[in-house]
């Protein structure tokens, strides 16, 4: 289809303004625009037709089954969205007085009492805007307690297990760590041996999720957080996959000190094609003093930002975060409520290890021990006999409405194939998944050559992304 | 059911039954018994309309201005209905990152058409697809400039104080030496700058129209920064370009700046929308997701997610930077902002901006409330406030209009193309008579 500036027109356009109703102020030559701007000239009708057609060429949530590995796909739901385009969030101003925004202060206030209950935490931050954005948040806050204390010369280092998203050492690395990487074991679990050998002196923290990226809960992680303690250091929790473990265990029992959540992942924020997430990070009481600034706090005249904190790391972006991503996700805790928050682990925990039972009856799973929320298929064997690559697999997905798991992740894990149902499919779309990716085993042992081109029923077929990276072109040309 | 879990519990049953369990505990043998968590406290699960009704009273805790003369880093601008709805397009919420080209066409052109208009806009060869904010844009791009023997960001400090603050956090952070430059009458002094350049400087953060509407003169920073071997990274806003000199223009390396006045509403600080592009030279360095044009096995034309070999996921340690989600559909409002506006809707905005602000500037003036600074300004503007800022605020207030910004003992206001001259007016005979008492 056309991009939107090839379907410009000189002189077309929208009237959303009234003419201007003071005088004309005309501004110095010398700072005066000379480029041209060749932005789109459009009517509105026809601009309406292209985002519907963007649109249709979009797979959402509300398209069909999503089991993107490590990225908790679940429903949406409506009535959250209604809110957070309630006027009364929308027109307030961030730095409008304390007292005229005592609603957005006290949607912060209860969001983080909230979620202090479900992960065993003592006081959040919603500043940092994304997972990742958590982390280097978390990780600083990490360095400052060990600043503070005078031993960030003698720590410089992290500990991160090989199965670990890629974010966790670039956010270590962000904050000047050095990564020490901890091999995994043959059971898809940290390898102990080597992670005590690694715990010392020099150890600032560990970064974990748990479940791991495999699906498998970390058995052993109270030794580990004991481990680490025991040597002065601190244990971070990337909260990708807590969609897991609500209500059932909590990231506080299990001995972290501090956390990010994806309220986008595990509280059903939408996602937005990559964006506004929020990385909330919790932490327990020793590192709050370490918290950016302000802190939302709560007085006997109501609720108020608290900006003199002489131990915070800073900000780490503008204003208090993705505020209405927030919103969001306390409508949807307050919907869940203690036994809804239980049930929804219970039920993403149950659909995934039906649907790994459902798949070639397990025979592909890449670690035998029981899934938590997740599982990950290892397709060498399959590669081997029959050339069909997890890659095939997952562009064979397509032709059936669903969009592929995660793929080549785990990176310990050999053509990978991560999937995560999530709590809100019904037990017909995963058995119909499982029909899907049973016809594709088949499919690649009869006609591998037809599978090697799929898809065959989507916008378009498999991009050259080889040829993208080589001769970027990351803009439209205008002649 | 809670947890938007569609199915009743005896089928719950059943399908534990198949996995050969019988209760949802057989599903959590792994978790170690004494690290299970006792039941939570907090209420129990509500339902839609009661969670309305929290929300709406939460909504109604907040004061709603109808008029509003302050910016500061937020800029209230009108954005046109079809701009609204098509963020609101349930399709595009509720997508992941275009991983899958096939089916994520509509997604990844519709960043490709955002970067090119942030290209245009900046005056720049090559945009990303979005960072978090303008704040950690301008953070995220002195990390950019970093090299081996030239480490050192000089940061002007009539930069957004949030901003400022971000780039602070960003470099204590990753070691990165800095100096703030103290600004004189509004503005830094270019001797200053010239003193402090050596061969250790890395890049200089100028934003202009700076935190007190006024510009900076960049083309003059980029002849001296450049002299010394430095980078300069120009932080700015992306309206006020309809009209002004790009940083392209002034000689600028890297772009960066809040794209939220380009139609996101104030939402209490966010989402908002950082924007980042940069010479090609630096394409490399440029951090988080750059879609890219290629072809399919067809030839058709399509669009990926390229240039990953930069990221954290492939990269681990050694990417530049860990930013992963951004702000995705915040760059397709700001698109469909700018498409509904086009580039005469949009030079309307700013040219209203900039008269507005003059005319306003010159009413206040009359009445005794003089600009602290002389020299040029945009849309914002930093006046005396002879009663004292916080009771010409108050007054204000109780008259709905939400005021300037008490900076520095004065008072920082804004106007833009949503101001009329009545509410102008009204605001300068409040401000006045405040004055008389």
């Amino acid at each position: 289809m056309k991009l939107i500036f090839e379907k410009s027109k000189p002189g077309r356009g929208t009237a959303m303004l009234p003419p201007c109703d003071v005088p004309f102020a005309e501004m110095d030559e010398s700072l005066k625009r000379k480029a041209p701007l060749p932005l789109p000239e459009i009517g509105e009708g026809e601009l309406a037709r292209h985002y519907s057609e963007l649109e249709r060429r979009t797979h959402g949530v509300n398209n069909g089954f999503y089991p993107l590995g490590s990225c908790t796909m679940k429903y949406n739901p409506h009535l959250n969205e209604d809110i957070a385009m309630m006027v009364g969030f929308n027109r307030i101003h961030p730095l409008q007085p304390e007292r005229t925004a005592q609603g957005c202060l006290g949607i912060i206030h209860l969001a983080e009492k909230l979620y202090c209950e479900i992960t065993g935490m003592d006081a959040i931050t919603f500043q940092p805007s994304a997972g990742a954005h958590g982390e280097f948040t978390g990780i600083a806050m990490i360095r400052a307690y060990h600043q503070k204390n005078g031993e960030d010369e003698q720590r410089r280092e992290i500990l991160i297990p090989d199965a670990a998203h890629g974010t966790n050492p670039a956010s270590a690395a962000m904050n000047g760590y050095k990564v020490v990487t901890i091999p995994s074991g043959p059971d898809g679990c940290t390898n102990m041996e080597a992670f005590r050998s690694a715990v010392g002196p020099k150890t600032a923290g560990v970064m974990l999720t748990n479940p791991n990226t495999l699906g498998i809960f970390e058995k052993n992680i109270a030794e580990i957080t004991d481990l680490v303690h025991t040597a002065g250091g601190l244990c971070y929790y990337d909260g990708a996959n807590l969609n897991a473990v609500m209500g059932i265990v909590n990231p506080g029992a299990m001995g972290f000190d501090i956390i990010h959540l994806n309220l986008h992942k595990t509280f059903s924020t939408p996602h937005g094609g990559g964006g506004p997430g929020s990385g909330a990070v919790g932490c327990k009481e020793i590192l709050r003093p370490f918290l950016p600034v302000p802190i939302v706090s709560e007085t006997k005249n109501g609720y108020t930002l608290e900006y003199n904190r002489p131990d915070s790391i800073g900000k780490v972006r503008s204003f208090y975060g993705n505020f209405l991503v927030v919103v969001r996700a306390l409508c949807y805790i307050l919907s869940l409520g203690s036994d809804g928050v239980k049930e929804a682990s219970e039920g993403a925990v149950l659909n995934a290890n039906y649907l790994r039972k459902k798949i070639a009856d397990g025979k592909y799973v890449a670690y035998k021990e029981p899934s938590m929320h997740e599982f990950v298929l290892g397709l060498s064997e399959l590669k081997k006999e029959t050339g069909i690559s997890a890659l095939d697999i997952a562009k064979g997905l397509l032709d059936y409405g669903i969009h592929p798991p995660t793929m080549y992740f785990p990176l310990i894990v050999e053509e990978a194939l991560m999937v995560e149902p999530t709590e809100t499919e019904t037990r017909e779309t995963l058995d119909e998944a499982a029909e899907a990716f049973n016809t594709l085993f088949r499919m690649a042992k009869e006609e591998p050559e037809k599978l090697h081109g799929a898809p065959f029923t989507t916008p378009v077929k498999r991009p050259d992304e080889v040829e993208a990276a080589r001769h970027p072109i990351l803009r439209y040309q205008f002649d | 059911m809670g947890g938007y879990i569609p199915m009743a519990r005896c089928e719950q049953e059943e399908m534990l039954a198949e996995l050969g369990l019988s209760k949802m505990e057989d599903l959590f043998t792994e978790v170690p018994k004494e690290l299970l968590a006792a039941p939570l406290e907090m209420p129990k699960g509500k339902s839609e309309y009661e969670v309305r009704r929290i929300m709406e009273d939460f909504g109604r805790d907040n004061k709603i201005f109808k008029t509003c003369f302050r910016g500061a880093g937020a800029y209230r601008h009108y954005a046109p209905a079809i701009a609204k709805h098509v963020s609101a397009k349930e399709t595009f919420l509720t997508a992941y990152t275009p991983y899958q080209a096939e089916i994520s066409q509509g997604g990844l052109q519709a960043i490709f058409e955002f970067q090119t208009d942030i290209c245009v806009l900046t005056g720049m060869d090559i945009s990303n697809a979005s960072v978090y904010d303008g704040a950690t844009a301008a953070a995220e791009a002195i990390v950019m400039c970093r090299e081996r023997k030239r480490e050192k960001a000089l940061i002007y400090s009539n930069c957004n104080p949030d901003t400022l603050s971000v780039a602070e956090t960003y470099c204590k952070c990753q070691d990165i030496p800095y100096e703030i430059l103290p600004a004189k009458d509004g503005l830094v002094d270019k001797e200053l700058l010239k003193e402090k350049l050596d061969e250790t400087v890395s890049c200089v953060l100028v934003q202009s129209p700076n935190y007190y509407g006024m510009f900076e003169g960049v083309e003059e920073v980029s002849e001296i920064a450049h002299a010394a071997g430095a980078k300069v990274i120009h932080s700015g806003n992306p309206i006020a370009m309809a009209i002004i000199n790009s940083p392209g223009e002034m000689g600028a390396d890297i772009a960066v700046g809040e794209a939220q006045p380009l139609g996101l509403s104030l939402a209490y600080g966010g989402p908002y929308l950082g924007y980042m592009a940069c010479r090609e030279a630096l394409m490399r360095r440029l951090p988080g997701r750059i879609v890219g044009q290629t072809v399919d096995e067809n030839g058709e034309r399509c669009f990926v997610l390229t240039m990953q070999a930069r990221e954290q996921h492939i990269r681990r340690e050694k990417a530049s930077s860990s930013i992963c989600s951004n702000q995705a559909l915040c760059a397709l409002a700001a698109s469909a902002y700018i498409a509904s506006m086009g580039p005469e809707g949009l030079r309307c905005v700013a040219q209203q901006c900039y008269d507005k602000a003059h005319y306003a500037a010159q009413r206040l003036e009359e009445v005794g409330y003089k600009r602290r600074h002389q020299g040029e300004f945009f849309h914002e503007f930093l006046t005396e406030c002879p009663p004292g800022p916080e009771q010409v605020l108050q007054k204000l207030e109780a008259e709905g209009i939400l005021g300037g910004l008490a900076v520095d003992g004065g008072i920082l206001w804004c106007c833009t193309e949503m101001n009329t001259r009545a509410e102008i007016n009204r605001m300068v005979a409040i401000c006045e008579e405040v004055a008389l008492i």
